[in-house]
């Protein structure tokens, strides 16, 4: 089925009206040898030949959603409430596009000032934009905005060793052809003194995570005073953070952070193997015109009633081309939305007992594993992760873990530290149950020779 | 209309969720990291109901009426891709697996790959680019890295045709390049003198849209990409407008060298009110070791039942990864139903319909609004003009927002910024003849409207939720979050 409503009567209407004999021919302005050429593609199926096609497809994806994972990494299973995806899956938002006429586009363009809003008070920063694609362009372009404070003439950008990989990997990408010096996470030895003293004037930002990527939370004084210190060299300090963890934890705004931005998926949003999530972006307001996406404001109709209408367009690709403040077009709107009904529904209650069970449950895992011979859990604070030092490659012991157990183990660290040989990055969130963290502390102690 | 801000029905103690009590001992958490407040809305489950469901209904979108809303293939979304999308074997699925436990989803990907590749006429596709400006920056930036490894790193411009959509200049500039513009010609085609005057050894390349933001097929375009090429240059395409030519002719077989696929848009997966969308990058042999990756690679079959295989490849020069994990793969589930539903007469169907649908609008409405190429043929849109003879003092705009009384999505306004008072009109082909007429009807009675009662337009819209907004005091005020 191709969706196409036209009949052939229609199409022999239209086409006189036109004024050519067939569709074909309207197409003279692509050269001859090119035109219509052979797709080899496989014949059409209809809606039940696809669906059970994908249905069997989707079934190779082992496990399903009741086997016991302990994967976190930067994206995270948590409970939806039916709530979520109810709302988001009305075809009044999922099917309009970006709210280019306002007066008709209401609904998206409170929704986003909504989820703005909310961002703001969890980050604790003064203004939020729609969002970026994900954590790891959210964070380069928190990179970028640094670069255009500095007005360009500080070319240095320091990452902690400890933010998330892929997002380093992505704001070196990112930024490659921009001529800039990016160091600081060489070693995980590099923690916030280090990152501090080698920050200079010549230093745009330095970049951090809380909690970072091994799950570890900063001391509040030990993060203000790296800003302090940030700050004293007229940088930037941005701090990529774990939204859920925010429903909890001193939010990174009360702290001096310039910048907070992240991976919003956690908000929500079904994992997805890996997107569509959203990237959040919360920063001061002296910055808003120097800063990418786009942003909703507040205004009255010609009527005087309150709405909702894009702002600041200005910096962006559509007016200022190639002196915009970013190349970003849409933002990702209708997961910005989702975060938006899931942290309405939850309230500041809700969210925070959601990141007290993650706390609860991640602890009580630590404290099981740590009671496995030839397993200890590293020392310190602690939220979503912990790392745990094995035995034996984790590699090993995951594959063990899944065919043994039919458990999915946590997250290799030594495919990015070299000095985390052996050590695994272990997640809990509210859905992992005591009896799971049980089972896989008895099956840890059937992978140590494994 | 009036619905509050959500925080304006928050009721101290209200709940929209029940969550499980703990099942482990409980450990202390230290008073010193906890914050103090935090002012989220408290509201009951039914409160978040009717205010999201309430808001819902002040927007427009596909599925409530018809969008030609130009450049953006505001195309139905066949509603057995997301239900495809939802599969809890899909939805569910944690993207830091080991690809043992996750080969339906590489499978998936793969065969995505290939199909994207062949339609488009490339060697290799990478589909973690979220957005069709995502998938630019992409592009230029192995424009960059392929030139660099030749030592070219003296090729510092970029030239972007004058009637390119703003990402074009904006990612050239991202990417650490020269942004060098080159106007367009008296038939709307990239002005050949003009680029011949400006390939010179400082350019790395052009970006082109083809059809271009006019609506127009490039006459030129073998010529254009055989001068680029002869100048030691490489070819970007702007796949924005690749719902014209899906299925009638490959990019890749016609000098182009690198190109994105707005899935969103060609493949009919739905806007999301501006996101998510998803922007593969297709690449000729000789750039395909330079893609973002990781990508989907075949690894052969398996001993027993001989099912493939596949894993996770890196490609050799790659400029990097440029989104965690992989890529929007919801969006891909959809746009792979999508593609498996129309197989390859369905999707030449598609494009010959777009386009069939295009000039039987530019023909209804070129007597009254002028069309400054309306004497070629269009391909799935064209620009219209909101300049009408008997009504000086009427613009584009007003004439888009009386639209919306007629219970139509406007047309792209103001865009490209060739052509004064721009009406961007494209149809798509999921729309019916009655449809269009309806809307052909509508602007030209709008036509007669605006020359005898003018002020219903420059008043417009009086029937949508709210009248015109104050975009300047929204700009002056910056009231960008709630009090």
């Amino acid at each position: 089925m191709s969706f196409i409503p036209n009949t052939d009567a229609d199409r022999k209407r239209m086409l006189e009206a036109v004024g050519v004999a067939s569709a074909a021919e309207l197409f003279h302005d692509v050269p001859k040898e090119h035109r219509f050429p052979r797709l080899d593609l496989p014949s059409a199926l209809s809606e039940l030949e696809i669906l059970n096609e994908l249905d069997e497809l989707s079934r190779l994806n082992s496990p399903g959603p009741q086997t016991p994972s302990f994967l976190g990494a930067g994206a995270y299973r948590h409970f939806i409430p039916a709530v979520v995806d109810a709302m988001v899956s009305r075809s009044e938002f999922a099917t309009a596009y970006t709210p280019y006429q306002p007066e008709i586009s209401q609904g998206t363009l409170q929704a986003i000032f909504e989820y703005q809003s909310m961002i703001a008070r969890l980050t604790g920063m003064e203004v939020s934009n729609a969002s970026h694609y994900d954590g790891a362009t959210s964070t380069a372009e928190a990179v970028i905005m640094a670069l255009n404070v500095a007005q360009k003439e500080k070319r240095r950008v320091l990452l902690s060793p400890a933010l998330h990989p892929q997002y380093r990997a992505v704001v070196r990408t990112y930024s490659q052809g921009m001529g800039l010096t990016i160091s600081g996470d060489e070693s995980l030895a590099n923690g916030f003194d280090q990152l501090g003293s080698l920050c200079d004037e010549s230093t745009a930002c330095v970049v951090v995570q809380y909690p970072d990527f091994l799950g570890r939370i900063a001391e509040p004084r030990t993060l203000s005073a790296l800003a302090e210190r940030v700050h004293t060299c007229g940088a930037l300090l941005i701090v990529v953070a774990n939204p859920v963890a925010l429903g909890l934890l001193v939010p990174p705004g009360e702290m001096g952070a310039d910048v907070v931005a992240g991976e919003g998926q956690a908000l929500g949003n079904h994992l997805s193997f890996g997107g569509p999530y959203l990237g959040f972006f919360a920063f001061r307001r002296d910055h808003m015109r120097k800063s990418s996406g786009r942003i909703a404001g507040e205004t009255t109709d010609h009527d005087g009633r309150r709405s909702f209408v894009f702002t600041l367009s200005t910096r962006e690709q559509h007016i200022r081309r190639e002196k915009a403040t970013s190349n970003i077009c849409t933002n990702q709107s209708l997961n910005a939305l989702t975060a938006a009904v899931y942290l309405s529904a939850l309230g500041p209650r809700g969210l925070r007992r959601v990141a007290e069970l993650c706390w609860h449950k991640a602890h009580y895992a630590a404290s099981a594993i740590a009671g496995v011979s030839g397993y200890t859990v590293e020392q310190g604070e602690f939220f979503h992760e912990l790392v745990v030092r094995c035995p034996r490659p984790v590699q090993r012991i995951n594959a063990r873990l899944f065919e043994k157990h039919g458990i999915i183990g946590g997250y290799d660290l030594s495919q990015d530290y070299p000095e985390m040989k052996n050590a695994m990055l272990v997640c809990c969130t509210e859905v992992t149950t005591k009896e799971q963290i049980d089972r896989f502390a008895r099956s840890l102690e059937d992978c140590r020779h494994a | 209309m009036r619905e509050p801000i959500i925080f304006e029905i928050s009721r101290k103690g209200r709940e929209g969720v029940s969550l499980p009590a703990c099942d482990v001992p409980q450990t202390k958490i230290p008073a010193r990291l906890c914050r103090s407040e935090l002012t989220l809305p408290e509201v009951s489950e039914v409160d978040v109901v009717r205010h999201f469901v309430r808001l819902s209904q002040l927007n427009y979108s596909v599925d409530t009426g018809f969008y030609p809303l130009g450049s953006c293939t505001m195309k139905y979304n066949p509603k057995a891709n997301d239900a495809a999308a939802r599969l809890p074997g899909f939805a569910e699925l944690h993207p830091l697996q080991d690809p043992s436990t996750s080969q339906g989803a590489l499978a998936l990907m793969h065969s995505l790959q290939t199909m994207i590749a062949e339609i488009g006429g490339f060697h290799a596709v990478s589909l973690q680019p979220s957005a069709g400006a995502h998938g630019e920056l992409t592009g230029i930036l192995i424009m960059r890295k392929y030139h660099a490894d030749r030592g070219h790193s003296g090729r510092t411009r970029i030239l972007v045709p004058d009637s390119a959509h703003g990402t074009n200049p904006a990612s050239t500039a991202m990417a650490g390049f020269e942004a060098v513009e080159i106007p367009s010609d008296k038939r709307g085609n990239i002005d050949i003198a003009c680029l011949k005057a400006r390939l010179d050894e400082r350019v790395a390349g052009l970006m082109l849209t083809n059809p271009n933001t006019l609506g127009l097929f490039e006459e030129n375009l073998l010529e254009v990409t055989r001068l680029v090429h002869e100048a030691g240059g490489l070819v970007y395409g702007d796949g924005a407008n690749f719902n014209a030519i899906l299925g009638v002719a490959k990019p890749g077989a016609m000098g182009i060298d690198v190109m994105h696929f707005n899935l969103h848009k060609t493949f009919s997966t739905p806007h999301g009110g501006g996101g998510p969308g998803a922007g593969a990058v297709g690449v000729t042999e000789q750039l395909a070791d330079y893609l973002p990756g990781p990508i989907v690679a075949s690894a052969g079959s398996d001993a027993q039942g001989g099912q493939k295989r596949f894993t996770w490849c890196m490609p050799a020069r790659s400029i990097g990864r440029i989104k965690s994990f992989h890529g929007n793969f919801g969006i891909l589930v959809r746009a792979y139903v999508y593609i498996r539903m129309l197989g390859p007469d369905g999707l030449r169907a598609v494009a010959e319909n777009a386009v069939l649908n295009a000039n039987y609008l530019q023909a209804r409405l070129r007597g009254v609004y002028p069309v400054p190429h309306g004497d070629r043929t269009c391909m799935h849109e064209f620009v219209a003009q909101g300049k009408l003879a008997d009504a000086p003092e009427i613009r584009a705009l007003d004439i888009s927002k009386r639209l919306i009384d007629y219970g139509f999505h406007p047309p792209t306004n103001y865009f490209p910024l060739i052509v004064p008072e721009a009406l961007m009109i494209e149809p798509t082909e999921t729309e019916s003849l009655e449809t269009m007429d309806a809307f052909a009807d509508a602007l030209l009675e709008i036509a007669k409207e605006a020359s005898e009662k003018p002020e219903l337009l420059h008043e417009a819209p009086h029937s949508s939720p709210v009248r015109r907004l104050d975009e300047v005091k929204a700009a002056r005020e910056l009231k960008v979050t709630a009090g």
